[in-house]
C-alpha cells in the first residue's frame, strides 16, 4: 500500500479534531483561550481538507487491516467516500466549525472552557467518524464514542443537578437504541460474514432469502437511529438534553448526532429498503415522531426546548422520508435543517446570554428592537423551518410531503398537520420571545451579542436562505423531484403555513401569559411520567424478586440451610458419644459387621 | 479327621469369647486381655487357612504364617504400650474401671 498525501487526506480530516483534543487534554488544560484556539483551529483544518475533499472525485483513503480472524472476522480501517459522505463531511465540518467559532463567544466567561474544546473536538472526531467509516464495527465505535461526548456536553454544568441528570438520561435513553442496533450488526455479520458495507452489498441475497430475518435486522438497526436521532419512543433524552451549552444543544442535538440516525438509515437503505415491513415501521415511526413533537412543542415556555421538540420533529420528517424509500428527500431536508436548525439555536443561544442565561419566553418579549440582527437570522431560520418559500426549508420540506403525497396519503396528512403545527408553534415563539413589550427587566436591557457569535449567525442564515435552491443545492446532492404534485403539495403545505401562523398571531400577539392551557400537550403525554413509572414499577419488581432469592433460597436455603443441616446432622451424632468405652466398642463392632455384610453378601 | 471347618468353628468361639470378654469386663486389664484372645483367635484360623491351603507339592501356603508372626509381634507392641496407658491412667485416677472413665464424650 502506498501513501500518497491525497489518500492521506480523509485521515487528516479525521485526525486533527483528535489530535486537537489530545493536546488539550494533555498539555493546555490550564491555559484556556489557547485551548479553545487550537480546537477552533483543528475543526477549521478539518473543513479545509473536507472542501478539498469534495471538490475531487478521484481519492480513495489509505486503508489499514485492522482485525482478521483468520477471515472469518474482518474489520479494516477505512473510509467510504461517496457523494454521500462527502456531503456529510462538509456539513459537519461546516456547521462544526461556525460553531466553534461561535463557541469562543458563548463561552468566554466559562471556568471549564478547555474541558468544553476538548469534548468539542472529541465530538468532531466521533462525528466524522461515523460518516466515514466504511464498515459498521467502526460505525458502531464512533457511534458510542458521540453518545460518549455527548454525555460529557451535555453535563458541562455538571455541579447543576438537572445538567447531571439529563446528561445521564441522553446516554442510557440511546444506550438502549445502541443494543438493537448492535443485535442488528451481529446478525448481518452473521448472515453475510462481513461488517463492510460494500461487501454486505455483494452478498445481500443472503439477508434477503428470508425475509423475517431481514425484516428484524432492518428494524434492529433502525432502533439505533431510534435512540440517537430521538425518534418516538426514545424522544425523551433530547429536550432534557437542553441542559447543556447552547452551541452544543445546536452542534449535536441539532445539527449532526442527531442527523447520524437519518445517515445510518440512509447509509443502510440497501438494507431497509429490501424490507417493505420495515420501511412501513420506519416511515410510521417517523410519521408519529414528527407529530408528537411537533405537538409537544407548541405548549412549552422553555426557548431552547422549543427548538428541541422542533428538532425531534423535523428528525421525524427525515425518517418518514426514509420509510417511504427516498434517500434523496431524507438527505435533502438534513441538509438543510442542519443550517436552519442550528442557527435557530445559535440565535436562541445569543438571547440567552444577552439575558443572563434567562430561556423562558414569558421572560422576554420586545427583544426585535435590541438585538436586531439576533432577531432578523432567528426570523430567516423560523421562516426556513416553517418552509416559506423561498427559504431552504420550503424546499426540502416540500420534497417529503410530495413524497408522502404519492406514496401514503395518510402520512401526508399527518404530515401536512406537522407542518401547520410548526407554522404555529415557531411564529408562537417569534410573538412572545421578540415582539411585543419587554416584560422583566433583563429584557429591557438586552443588548446585542459580540461580532465572533454574530458572524456563524450571518454565515447561518445566509445558507438556511439558500441552500433549498435547486441551483444552490445541485452542487450539493440529488435534489429529489416528484412529478405528480407539482402544485398540490406546495399549495396545500402553504395553506398549512398561513394558517399556522395566523392563529398563532390571533393568539399570542401582545400577550403576557399563555392563554392556552393544555396540560396533556405542556406534560409531554405523560411519557416521562409513564417512563419513570415503568423503570420504577420494573425495578421494584425485579428488586422483589432479588431480595426473595436472597432472602429464601440464598440466606434461608444455602447459607442457614447448610449450617442448620449440618448442626442437626451434628445433634444427632452426638447421641452416639456415650463416654463409655465399652459402648464404643460395641459400636465399632458392629461397623466391622456391617462392613463386612456389604463388602460380601451385597 | 479334623477339617478346616472345626478350626475355623474353635477360632470363631475364640474370637467370641474375646468379644464379650471386651464387651462386659469393666476392668481395663481383663479388657486388654480379651483383645489377646481376639488376636489369637485371628491367628489360629490364619494358621489353619496355611496348613489347608497347599501346593501341588504338598507344601503349605507359608504366607499366612508369617503374617501370624507378624501380628503376634504387633500384639506384643500393642500390649505394652496398652499396659503402660493403663498405668498411667491408674496413676491419674487411681482406678482401672471403665465406667469410671467417661469423660470422652461431648
Amino acid at each position: 500500500m502506498t501513501f500518497t498525501t491525497k489518500s492521506l487526506l480523509p485521515w487528516l480530516v479525521l485526525l486533527l479534531p483528535l489530535t486537537s483534543a489530545g493536546v488539550i487534554t494533555l498539555f493546555t488544560r490550564r491555559r484556556q483561550n489557547i485551548s479553545a484556539l487550537i480546537s477552533v483551529a483543528a475543526v477549521l483544518g478539518s473543513f479545509t481538507f473536507s472542501c478539498v475533499i469534495f471538490g475531487k472525485n478521484d481519492i480513495s483513503a489509505a486503508e489499514f487491516s485492522w482485525i482478521d480472524i483468520h477471515g472469518v472476522f474482518t474489520v479494516p480501517l477505512a473510509f467510504v467516500l461517496d457523494d454521500l459522505s462527502k456531503l456529510m463531511l462538509l456539513v459537519v465540518s461546516g456547521v462544526g466549525s461556525l460553531i466553534h467559532i461561535y463557541s469562543l463567544g458563548y463561552m468566554r466567561d466559562d471556568e471549564g472552557k478547555s474541558r468544553y474544546f476538548a469534548a468539542l473536538s472529541l465530538f468532531m472526531f466521533a462525528m466524522l467518524g461515523i460518516v466515514l467509516a466504511n464498515n459498521f464495527v467502526m460505525m458502531f465505535i464512533f457511534w458510542e464514542l458521540v453518545g460518549f461526548t455527548s454525555y460529557v456536553l451535555i453535563g458541562h454544568w455538571f455541579e447543576r443537578d438537572a445538567a447531571a441528570d439529563a446528561a445521564k438520561k441522553a446516554f442510557l435513553t440511546t444506550r438502549i437504541g445502541d443494543f438493537g442496533f448492535m443485535i442488528g450488526i451481529l446478525m448481518v455479520w452473521m448472515a453475510t460474514g462481513s461488517v463492510v458495507f460494500d461487501d454486505i452489498v455483494a452478498h445481500l441475497s443472503k439477508i434477503t432469502s428470508n425475509p423475517g430475518y431481514l425484516t428484524i435486522v432492518a428494524i434492529l438497526i433502525f432502533c439505533g437511529a431510534v435512540g440517537k436521532s430521538a425518534q418516538f419512543p426514545l424522544h425523551v433524552w433530547l429536550p432534557d438534553a437542553m441542559e447543556g451549552p447552547t452551541p452544543v444543544s445546536a452542534l449535536i442535538h441539532a445539527a449532526t448526532m442527531v442527523a447520524a440516525g437519518v445517515y445510518l438509515l440512509v447509509r443502510v437503505a440497501f438494507l431497509i429498503q429490501a424490507s417493505q415491513t420495515a420501511l412501513l415501521v420506519i416511515a410510521w415511526i417517523g410519521t408519529i415522531t414528527a407529530l408528537l413533537g411537533a405537538l409537544m412543542a407548541t405548549q412549552q415556555s422553555d426557548i431552547k426546548r422549543i427548538l428541541a421538540y422542533s428538532t425531534i420533529s423535523q428528525l421525524g420528517y427525515m425518517v418518514m422520508a426514509v420509510g417511504l424509500a427516498s434517500n434523496e428527500a431524507a438527505m435533502f431536508h438534513l441538509f438543510t435543517h442542519a443550517f436552519f436548525k442550528a442557527l435557530l439555536f445559535l440565535a436562541a443561544g445569543s438571547v440567552i446570554v444577552t439575558l443572563h442565561h434567562e430561556q423562558d419566553i414569558w421572560k422576554m418579549g420586545g427583544l426585535a428592537k435590541k438585538l436586531r440582527i439576533t432577531f432578523a437570522t432567528f426570523a430567516v431560520g423560523a421562516l426556513a423551518l416553517v418552509g416559506c418559500p423561498p427559504f431552504s426549508g420550503f424546499f426540502s420540506k416540500d420534497a417529503i410531503l410530495a413524497l408522502a403525497y404519492e406514496r401514503n396519503m395518510s402520512i401526508f396528512v399527518i404530515g401536512l398537520t406537522t407542518a401547520f403545527l410548526t407554522a404555529f408553534y415557531i411564529s408562537r415563539a417569534v410573538m412572545v420571545a421578540f415582539l411585543g413589550k419587554p416584560r422583566t427587566d433583563a429584557a429591557r436591557a438586552g443588548k446585542e451579542s459580540p461580532l465572533v457569535m454574530i458572524i456563524p449567525l450571518l454565515i447561518l442564515a445566509l445558507f438556511a436562505l439558500i441552500a433549498g435552491l435547486e441551483s444552490v443545492a445541485q452542487h450539493f446532492l440529488v435534489v429529489p423531484h416528484e412529478k405528480e404534485s407539482v402544485f398540490t403539495v406546495p399549495a396545500l403545505a402553504l395553506v398549512a403555513l398561513i394558517l399556522g401562523v395566523g392563529i398563532a398571531t390571533w393568539l399570542y400577539r401582545n400577550r403576557e401569559r399563555d392563554p392556552l392551557h393544555l396540560d396533556l400537550v405542556r406534560r409531554r403525554f405523560y411519557i416521562d411520567e409513564f417512563y419513570e413509572w415503568l423503570i420504577g414499577a420494573t425495578q421494584e419488581f425485579l428488586a422483589r424478586i432479588a431480595a426473595f432469592f436472597d432472602r429464601w433460597i440464598i440466606d434461608a436455603g444455602a447459607v442457614r440451610g447448610t449450617s442448620g443441616g449440618i448442626f442437626g446432622l451434628g445433634a444427632f451424632l452426638r447421641l452416639f458419644q456415650v463416654g463409655n468405652l465399652q459402648a464404643y466398642a460395641f459400636l465399632f463392632g458392629l461397623g466391622i459387621v456391617a462392613l463386612i455384610y456389604f463388602t460380601i453378601f451385597r | 479327621m479334623v477339617t478346616l471347618g472345626d478350626y475355623l468353628i474353635v477360632s470363631g468361639i475364640l474370637f467370641t469369647i474375646g468379644f464379650a470378654g471386651v464387651m462386659v469386663r469393666r476392668n481395663i486389664i481383663i479388657i486388654l486381655m480379651a483383645l489377646e484372645l481376639m488376636l489369637n483367635a485371628a491367628n489360629l484360623s490364619l494358621v489353619a487357612f496355611s496348613r489347608f491351603h497347599v501346593d501341588p507339592s504338598g507344601a503349605p501356603n507359608y504366607n499366612s504364617q508369617v503374617f501370624v508372626f507378624f501380628v503376634i509381634t504387633v500384639a506384643a507392641a500393642e500390649v505394652a504400650v496398652g499396659l503402660a496407658i493403663v498405668v498411667a491412667l491408674f496413676r491419674l485416677r487411681q482406678t482401672t474401671h471403665v465406667e469410671d472413665i467417661t469423660s470422652l464424650k461431648f
